[in-house]
């Protein structure tokens, strides 16, 4: 099952490096990565796969969020099936 | 991969404007609890809809933090209880509040349903259990009640639209305490629709199957900040750029309602559309009407604004779902929208123009505080208008009005939470009632003969 990571907020350093590997702890795979900088606002969108993952996506989901309070970044995880369907017909 | 910028409008969409699933209805019929003695038959339904809905919360919770959209609102709708209770309907408090138990224990904010159909006439059981919802709506919490009292097939009932302007009176003194709010859970319905998943009208058709899942979706404020990208576009622009939001918002509700109902297993039913303002700031219909150009919602426009808006609305979400229905469009909650709110504390908006609008749009005069020493024969009248209103244009309209016990216009009244508030405001006080006292029914319109 395949979910899309977003992270946006304030650029800073290491963003990915911390992400990534919180990623990688739960056996989350990284497919795709895509990020932009405008104006110092830092967006990055990742295709996951989490057919591997040690926990569920909503349980997962809640530790995106809790570790994107920890680093003042906004972190979600969503199943990528919301982005399909408003945006492709 | 996704465009970079789709996935970036999602999450703004969410996270800034307010973009959710404003309710997922478990539609429940009732009829296999019905016994020949009311209390079994209200502990049967007790159970049912405990059995049925058991996983409501929880499934609406999972698919939450799996889709990242927020789900505001989990809740029932059964078959109109009066048909349930017709053999005892002098005791059909107890299924009502055997309903408004499990709606508790099930952990949803309301469950509607204790309804009565009586759009062509009404039987002796039926007049009974009508003058029994003041009681039944004092003594719950979380039970809805609506009435039909018209369609276009059938014309007007106005025996029942009299009865139902005692029966609105009476909610609000047996609630004085809380200002009425006995008003908030009972809707007077004209072409009531059998699969609307809203409070406080929703109820269970008796032509659905056995468990439905209908879901409502909503976005004032999506639509909002998309009309802001494009000021002073025109109005063929305008609508187009409304459609194209209205066919996301429904693209989500789609997906939700299908996953929804598979976990619940029970059918998919339909996603209604309605555009389902909240009393928070930027999530309001009014403010879509004023981004359009009105300098506040109720001036000369507002009736066109609003026109273009519904029927835009209707247009891009009918694409993007395999079912509609329900009420489908714009609503106009006096206190659950922010910009109706200050529009008719301005004076600027006023139930007449309220009542024109409703002509339009989805779906009649709501949530309003009138005075409290309103004449049950002026809300009758104020009913029948908005039926007649219904029944010419082929349409639902509804009165959920709540004259306001010791209060007048001048003063507010707070209902808190989803309910909002409201100013008081003025009704006409000349009198209706020699009208309202005639009874019988207004025939059927001449272009209800289609067959």
């Amino acid at each position: 099952m395949r979910a899309v990571v977003t992270v946006t907020g304030k650029d800073k350093k290491g963003i990915i490096a911390q992400v990534s590997s919180f990623l990688s702890e739960r056996g989350v795979n990284i497919e795709d990565i895509s990020q932009t900088i405008l104006q110092e606002y830092f967006a990055m969108i990742m295709l996951v796969d989490i057919g591997g993952s040690s926990v569920g996506l909503a349980e997962l989901a809640k530790e995106c969020e809790a570790l994107g309070n920890s680093i003042g970044m906004s972190i979600r995880i969503q199943h990528e099936a919301i982005f399909d369907a408003m945006h492709n017909i | 991969m996704f465009n970079k910028f789709d996935v970036l409008e999602t999450i703004d969409m969410i996270e800034r404007e307010h973009l959710d699933i404003r309710t997922i209805t478990m539609g429940i019929s009732l009829f296999p609890c019905i016994g020949g003695d009311a209390q079994k038959t209200a502990d049967a339904v007790y159970d049912l809809v405990c059995r049925k809905a058991e996983n409501i919360v929880k499934v609406a919770e999972g698919l939450s933090g799996e889709f990242g959209i927020p789900i505001v609102n989990k809740r029932v709708s059964v078959t109109p209880v009066s048909l349930v209770c017709a053999s005892f309907p002098e005791k059909a408090c107890l299924v009502g509040r055997a309903l408004d138990r499990a709606a508790s224990r099930l952990g949803i904010d309301f469950l509607g349903g204790y309804s009565a159909l009586v759009h062509k006439g009404t039987a002796a059981y039926e007049k009974i259990f009508i003058d029994g919802i003041p009681d039944v709506l004092a003594s719950t919490e979380r039970l809805c009640s609506s009435v039909n009292i018209g369609s276009s097939k059938s014309g007007i009932n106005m025996d029942a639209v009299r009865q139902m302007g005692e029966i609105v009176k009476a909610t609000a003194e047996r609630t004085k305490d809380k200002d009425g709010l006995g008003c908030a859970k009972l809707v007077v319905f004209a072409n009531a629709v059998e699969d609307n998943p809203f409070m406080a009208g929703a109820f269970h058709g008796v032509g659905e199957a056995d468990t439905v899942i209908n879901v409502g979706v909503s976005g004032p404020g999506v639509v909002k900040h998309a009309l802001e990208g494009i000021p002073g576009a025109d109005l063929t622009e305008a609508a187009e750029t409304i459609k194209r939001t209205a066919f996301k918002i429904t693209r989500a509700g789609q997906l939700i309602a299908k996953e929804a109902a598979k976990r619940l297993h029970a059918e998919f039913g339909i996603v209604d559309l309605s555009l389902a303002p909240t009393p928070v700031m930027g999530d309001s219909v009014a403010h879509i009407l004023e981004e359009l150009g009105l300098e506040c919602v109720g001036c000369h426009g507002s009736t066109a604004a609003l026109a273009m808006l519904n029927d835009a609305v209707k247009k891009g979400g009918v694409m993007a779902s395999s079912h509609v229905g329900g009420l489908s469009g714009a609503f106009i909650p006096v206190s659950e929208d922010i910009g109706m709110i200050s529009a008719a504390e301005r004076g600027e908006l006023s139930v007449d123009k309220l009542e024109a609008m409703t002509a339009v749009c989805s779906v009649g005069l709501d949530m309003i505080a009138i005075p409290g020493d309103t004449p049950a024969s002026t809300i009758s009248a104020i009913i029948a208008d908005e039926a007649a209103i219904g029944m010419i244009n082929n349409k639902t309209t509804a009165v959920r009005v709540i004259p306001v016990p010791g209060k007048g216009v001048g003063d507010s009244v707070e209902f808190g939470g989803l309910l909002g508030r409201a100013p008081v405001m003025p009704v006409h006080t000349a009198d209706s009632s020699a009208f309202i006292a005639r009874g019988g029914r207004i025939p059927a319109p001449i272009h209800s003969n289609k067959n």
